[in-house]
């Protein structure tokens, strides 16, 4: 915030505001011809302009306050809508974070000018002041940007998040009373206990015996994964169906070893085609078994 | 037949079938335990079957029951089978640390029995009991 000298220091940031309204017709008119404001508004130049007077009004309200270094001044308020949509639609044109900032800080250059033609006849530490003070403003108005478009990254992560938490879990049914499931990428907490809901509830619907757990798609398995594949097992046991964990590649069994982490009784099988064939012999042995009474 | 809970143990020849509806209080519990292992002495039974399908929750002590169930009836020469647990109290009885370890488990009553060489489907079904 500025909070220079009463007298001089007000009058500049009125003068700076004084300037803005004054040129805001001029200024407009000069940014709708950059290429932010084309690229974000390609239907009309009218839209271009207002929007560019949307902008401008809440940096003359801004310099009003005083606040020039205040994000959280009022007025910016008004001025975040319109930046988010701008924003989001040059991230969905593949321009980083850093790109569109400068496009932004293209914005200031064009207001420069005009500052200067305009102060030609002012005293030169007033116009220099003027210039301080005008590029303080545009800083904050980059930073104002910057924070909008990553706060729109963590939504969007936030929702991708939840949408890879409901998908990424499918059961499969592979045979007869035989289910699969397929687990791909990293399994964190909240991801294993979704997973072994499914299993458990896909076990009761298809009245499985065997179920296989396949973690080919598993980038690193550490102890909390190795634990939680250990509850689950132990779960579908209790119920009745026995377990086969399937596609431990031999990088992620040589770091289990070294880990010490132990699987215990469970059985394990190098690819999902083993654990299959695993499935169906043990079923067969079985029929076998029980058709000799005991 | 000395009843003294309210749990019918169902002799179907050798093989001995509870089934737990509803709620199983502590003391119904110990009960029985006790004319579970009675009627395997008495009858000779070689397999027994609990049926929990429809029970909803199972804490540690009914846990503790089901185990000592288990390891008596092993004692007196029949193998128990605890047929048809829920994901819910799967998961709880992990959670708690109580696997069971010591206890077979099948799916289906059909599969149990099967396991015992018993068909209930037609001849030549699927499944079985023991892990």
């Amino acid at each position: 915030m500025i909070d220079g000298p009463p007298d001089s220091g007000l009058s500049s940031t009125e003068a700076l505001s004084a300037f803005l309204r004054r040129r805001t017709e001029q200024i407009a008119q000069r940014w709708a011809d950059l290429p932010l404001f084309q690229a974000v508004f390609t239907v009309t130049r009218d839209e271009a302009v207002e929007a560019c007077q949307a902008v401008l009004s809440c940096l003359v309200e801004v310099a009003e306050s005083g606040r020039l270094e205040d994000l959280e001044a009022p007025g910016f308020l008004p001025a975040r809508r319109q930046l988010v949509a701008m924003t989001a639609s040059r991230s969905r044109s593949g321009l980083s974070i850093a790109q569109v900032d400068r496009e932004f800080g293209v914005l200031r250059d064009a207001v420069l000018d005009m500052l200067a033609a305009d102060s030609s006849g002012a005293a030169p530490e007033e116009s220099a002041r003027l210039r301080l003070l005008l590029v303080t403003l545009f800083g904050t108005l980059r930073v104002v940007v910057v924070e909008t478009m990553l706060q729109e990254n963590q939504e969007i992560v936030q929702r991708q998040r939840q949408q890879l938490l409901e998908m990424a879990t499918p059961v499969v049914k592979l045979w007869d009373r035989l289910v699969a499931v397929p687990l791909i990428g990293m399994l964190d907490s909240a991801r294993s206990q979704v997973v072994m809901e499914n299993l458990l509830e896909a076990i009761v619907e298809h009245n499985a015996d065997i179920a296989i757990l396949d973690i080919t798609g598993v980038p690193t398995v550490d102890s909390l994964v190795a634990q939680h594949l250990m509850k689950t097992v132990a779960s579908a046991r209790l119920m009745g169906a026995e377990c086969v964990i399937s596609g431990i590649r031999p990088a992620i069994a040589q770091t289990m070893v070294q880990l010490g982490l132990d699987l215990g009784h469970v059985t394990t099988r190098a690819t999902l085609a083993d654990a299959l064939e695993w499935a169906l012999e043990r079923r067969r042995r079985r029929e076998r078994d029980s058709r000799i009474p005991e | 037949m000395t009843t003294h809970s309210s749990i019918p143990v169902l002799d179907l020849g050798g093989l001995l079938l509870v089934t737990i509806q509803g709620e199983l209080p502590d003391d119904a519990a110990v009960a029985l335990q006790e004319e579970v292992t009675e009627t395997i002495s008495r009858t000779g039974a070689r397999g027994l079957i609990i049926d929990i399908g429809s029970l909803e929750m199972v804490d540690s002590f009914l846990a503790r029951v089901l185990a000592e169930v288990a390891a008596a009836s092993r004692l007196l020469a029949a193998r128990a089978v605890l047929v048809g647990m829920r994901p819910a109290v799967a998961i709880t009885l992990v959670e708690l640390g109580l696997t069971l370890p010591g206890l077979a488990t099948a799916r289906t009553l059909t599969e149990a029995a099967a396991g015992f060489g018993v068909s209930i489907e037609h001849a030549g079904s699927r499944g079985q009991g023991e892990t």
